[in-house]
């Protein structure tokens, strides 16, 4: 049975806008000009017990209102939502008990008080049983490493310090289901690895049911067997990563190391998309050309010292699928492109498309 | 310990921290005290009607209203005013437990630990420096046997209806985001209804008569009168009637307003 089902899910948000200017500001005390964004319009997603979901979309896609609707946080407006059989914004304090979340941007430990204070405080207002608790404070101090810090007022934590502690903070109470919001987000190389590693082995080892919302696409690749993308409040593609790429490109990279004095490298079929010194990447489609094949044409006409074919990143898959729904939403309909926060954030993310593909094919 | 105890004792701790902010109120308050006790023995030395509240009872109103200061609900939480703005209040929304008896509980934490720090040395000054310093007249007078214990149970309820208040006052930050307008309003609403500034006997007898049948009496005109002995023993049981219907009523007002509030709630950010 899905743990979280999510059904045409619509919410819209009225915004005050506000004209530019001294002027703008005195009419805007007198009338006020709404505008109403769609920030979900008709999301359908289940997820099933278990399964680490990564959730990514530009800002503004509608990203963290899913999850707060899925949280309880906020009503939608329409649409069907349930999380373990229980619908999250009528059934509030049933449904947070089994919940646990962590907004990468802010703390959910009290910010004066040493750690240990705030997982006590935790616990009470959780009313988890002494003896669970102790086997799940040890635990996590364990897993994350956390012994030297319990001492230390919130306050003085590095940020990385912060976030395991708070991912501890949220996992006290064992809830079956976790929403991470951007966890990495301002974390150094160590600090991120230690999450990643952590959070895939609570899916693995405990079966916990985990989405996951970041703008960092190295999660996505570390963690995530599926991946669902949203844009502009619709769900853009909803699969594992590799389909994803699959639908959206057939593309992949040939980077050589070229011998000094080697000049351009002409393949009609491989266009050179990128050139850094002697360092020379082409761009190819595997099912035209097969990767042996180029292999052999490149290495019989050049001197080379090093070669490697890798999948174009992530990110320039995602912007060339925002750049597709972009030019298609303004085909159509052209009040379906504003996030919810606004306009400026749906041109970020069209712009995103096209300054973020220096390696589109002609 | 339940989840509402946990959260008193805690905020109580963090705040029994904050020394300097202990100290300066309590010379501010002092000076305060020194002020309004001079501008109203002037007033009383300047008419031959006899005042409605005797000046001895002035000055312990007057000197219990500073010690006292930081149990009337005339500010907002800091703290919760920064989450409403930064967001973090989606974290409070996702505990299980009733946001409304949440939040009543970090206003009592917030009302009773400064106070606690400044009530016992402002009362230690008033009471027995005051009288030292040679102007015992201006003292605040240790209450009768039966007026002390009334006025620790009208404390007690002056305590609950002005958190009924204050977690009000928190609510409506759900609407206006930054509360700032609603704060200063307050303050004057505050200072003068609850008879801070001017101890209601001292208004007109209409005005007082109105005042003293509105919510903020409760939380400060009240109780100081039954310390001083202004309000007869007999009428303890009144006085204790109208705090706790007060209470009862705005915890009503804010229990609804609170459902009302979560479910238009836009979080700020992302």
């Amino acid at each position: 049975m899905p743990q979280i089902v999510v059904e045409d899910l619509v919410k819209a948000y009225r915004i005050a806008e506000r004209q530019p200017g001294l002027w703008g500001a005195l009419r805007g005390l007198a009338r006020r000009r709404h505008r109403t964004v769609r920030a979900l319009d008709g999301v359908s997603f289940s997820i099933e017990a278990g399964e680490l979901v990564g959730y990514i979309g530009p800002n503004g896609a509608g990203k963290s209102t899913t999850v707060k609707t899925l949280a309880g946080i906020i009503v939608p407006d329409g649409g069907r939502c349930e999380v373990r059989g229980r619908v999250p914004w009528k059934q509030r304090l049933a449904h947070v008990a089994e919940l646990g979340v962590v907004f990468g941007q802010r703390t959910q430990l009290w910010w004066d008080l040493p750690v240990i204070e705030s997982f006590e405080l935790l616990r009470d207002i959780y009313r988890v049983p002494e003896a669970r608790y102790a086997a799940a404070r040890d635990e996590l101090i364990e897993a994350l490493e956390l012994g030297a810090l319990l001492d230390v007022p919130v306050r003085q934590l590095s940020l990385g310090q912060r976030m395991r502690c708070d991912l501890a903070a949220a996992l006290l109470h064992a809830p079956p289901i976790l929403f991470l919001d951007e966890p990495t987000i301002g974390l150094d190389a160590v600090s991120k690895l230690a999450v990643r590693d952590f959070v895939r082995r609570l899916c693995r080892e405990r079966g916990v049911t985990v989405l996951l919302t970041t703008h960092d696409m190295d999660d996505i690749e570390a963690l995530c067997t599926r991946v669902m993308v949203i844009g502009a409040g619709k769900i853009l593609s909803d699969g594992p990563l590799a389909e994803l790429r699959a639908r959206v490109t057939r593309e992949r990279w040939l980077t050589v190391d070229l011998d000094d004095g080697v000049g351009w490298i002409d393949e009609p079929e491989a266009p050179v998309i990128r050139r850094d010194g002697n360092r020379v990447c082409l761009a190819f489609d595997p099912q035209r050309l097969p990767p042996a094949e180029l292999i052999r044409r490149v290495t019989s006409r050049h001197a080379i010292r090093d070669l490697f074919v890798e999948n174009p990143p992530i990110e320039l898959i995602i912007a060339r699928l925002y750049a597709a729904q972009a030019q298609r939403a303004s085909g159509t309909d052209a009040d379906t492109t504003a996030g919810a926060d606004g306009g400026e954030d749906a041109e970020r993310a069209s712009g995103a498309g096209s300054t973020g593909e220096p390696g589109a094919p002609p | 310990m339940g989840p509402y105890l946990a959260i008193v004792s805690a905020r109580f701790r963090m705040l029994l921290q904050y020394r300097a902010a202990a100290l300066a109120g309590l010379w501010t308050q002092v000076f305060f005290g020194f002020v309004l006790i001079m501008v109203y023995e002037a007033f009383y030395r300047s008419t031959d009607a006899a005042p409605p509240l005797p000046f001895p009872q002035l000055a312990s109103y007057v000197w219990l209203g500073q010690a006292l200061l930081a149990t009337l609900p005339w500010n907002a939480d800091p703290e919760i005013r920064a989450m409403v703005r930064s967001g973090a209040v989606a974290y409070e929304l996702c505990r299980p437990i009733d946001l409304y008896a949440l939040w009543y509980a970090r206003a009592l934490a917030w009302r009773t630990a400064p106070t606690l720090l400044r009530a016992l040395p402002m009362t230690f000054f008033s009471m027995l420096v005051l009288p030292w310093l040679g102007l015992p007249e201006w003292r605040l007078a240790p209450p009768t046997a039966l007026a002390g214990l009334g006025f620790a149970v009208t404390l007690a309820a002056a305590l609950a209806l002005s958190c009924a208040i204050t977690t009000l006052i928190h609510i409506t930050l759900m609407w206006t985001v930054s509360g700032e307008g609603i704060v200063m309003l307050l303050t004057a609403l505050v200072s003068l209804s609850s008879g801070l500034l001017i101890p209601l006997p001292l208004f007109p007898r209409a005005v007082y008569e109105l005042l003293t049948w509105l919510p903020l009496a409760g939380v400060a005109d009240l109780p100081y009168r039954v310390y001083s002995g202004g309000v007869p023993p007999g009428e303890i049981g009144l006085v204790l009637a109208r705090q706790l219907g007060w209470t009862l009523a705005l915890v009503a007002l804010g229990r609804w307003l609170i459902g009302r509030g979560i479910r238009r709630l836009v979080v700020q950010g992302g």
